[in-house]
């Protein structure tokens, strides 16, 4: 009875954890949507923010069901704050300049594309399915996120110092979609959700195909931020949030 | 910068079995990029199955000053027309 309780809040989490990460990032490349360089950029920026939100419907949709006290998504996604918030630091990193953003997408679909791979096989057949129908979104972000760090990165010498400065600084944030805790390893155990670690192989062999092939040195390993995942977040999020959550804080359950 | 990428035509399949039809244009670096704004800008209501870029430059029009001397003539030979056939109503809509 206790492991059941405690599988349900772990899945829970693990779902927060998934949900909250396309969340934040849906929400930072919509910030993109009437200033991005170009007018074809901009619509694809606002697809992929689309798409991003629509996983994030599913995500946490699933979490309030799991969870079972009532919350749907939306109250999941504009009624906690910031500590309950489980997204990986690397997707609540401000957006920058185009290529900083492309980096930072870049980073996230080479883990997201593999993970999704593996929730296909899922224990849970409503993970499964979830996992089925954002990985044919994810596959084309990451052809899409791929292909422009390439074209940046050996690109222009302007274009070149962009990206191995965006990489430089955002490499700090990828070890933690590969570090996992009592959660991880809860829901891994039951064969619900992958081992982090076990994304590591394909991540990392991405990244390096794409890096060397856009002309870029990759960072040594070093130090890893971690604790997005436990609700140990920058500053950033915080200021997102309240731009994020504004209208349903200020006039909770308003329709129109 | 946009100003600096080629301009090119796009034609959407909408299904199997129909032509290609120009949807608009858009601009892209190469035929590569241009597909994907293709995609992103055209297809995003489920339009097509297929996406044909063609170079703007790449297409020769005619001239709207000949507009009179390419069209016209064909408007006076109305034997061209199928108009003078009656059609049973259960053919339906040609």
């Amino acid at each position: 009875m206790s492991v059941a309780l405690d599988l349900d809040v772990a899945l829970f989490e693990g779902l927060c954890r998934l949900g909250d990460s396309t969340l934040v990032l849906g929400h930072r490349v919509s910030e993109w949507c009437g200033h991005a360089p170009v007018l074809e950029e901009d619509i694809a920026l606002a697809n992929v923010a689309l798409d991003l939100i629509g996983q994030t419907q599913m995500w946490l949709g699933l979490a309030g069901e799991v969870e079972g006290k009532g919350r749907d998504a939306d109250a999941l996604a504009f009624r906690r704050d910031v500590w309950d918030f489980r997204n990986l630091l690397l997707v609540e990193r401000p957006n920058g300049d185009f290529g900083q953003t492309l980096m930072r997408q870049f980073l996230f679909d080479a883990w997201h594309q593999p993970m999704l791979k593996a929730l296909e096989g899922s224990g849970d057949p409503r993970i499964a399915a979830i996992a089925a129908k954002a990985g044919r979104e994810v596959a084309y972000h990451l052809e899409r996120s791929a292909d422009l760090v390439i074209r940046l990165g050996d690109g222009t010498a302007e274009s070149h110092t962009r990206m191995q400065s965006a990489l430089d600084r955002l490499w700090p944030y990828t070890g933690e979609m590969m570090m996992a805790d009592d959660t991880d390893r809860a829901l891994a155990e039951a064969g619900i959700m992958p081992a982090p670690d076990s994304i590591r192989p394909q991540w990392e062999a991405l990244v390096t195909e794409v890096l060397s092939e856009a002309t870029l040195k990759t960072p040594d390993q070093g130090f890893m931020h971690k604790g997005g995942k436990q609700g140990t977040h920058s500053e950033h999020l915080g200021h997102m949030l309240a731009t994020m959550q504004w209208l349903q804080r200020a006039y909770p359950d308003a329709t129109w | 910068m946009s100003s600096e990428w080629p301009l090119w035509e796009i034609f959407i399949r909408g299904q199997h079995g129909l032509n290609h039809r120009h949807v608009g244009s858009l601009h892209a670096p190469d035929a590569e990029m241009a597909v994907k704004h293709a995609r992103d800008v055209y297809t995003r209501r489920n339009e097509g199955v297929s996406i044909w870029v063609v170079p703007s430059n790449a297409i020769t029009a005619s001239s709207p000053s000949e507009k009179g001397p390419l069209f016209e003539p064909s408007n006076a030979k109305v034997y061209r027309h199928p108009t003078f056939f009656d059609i049973p109503d259960e053919v339906g809509k040609m």
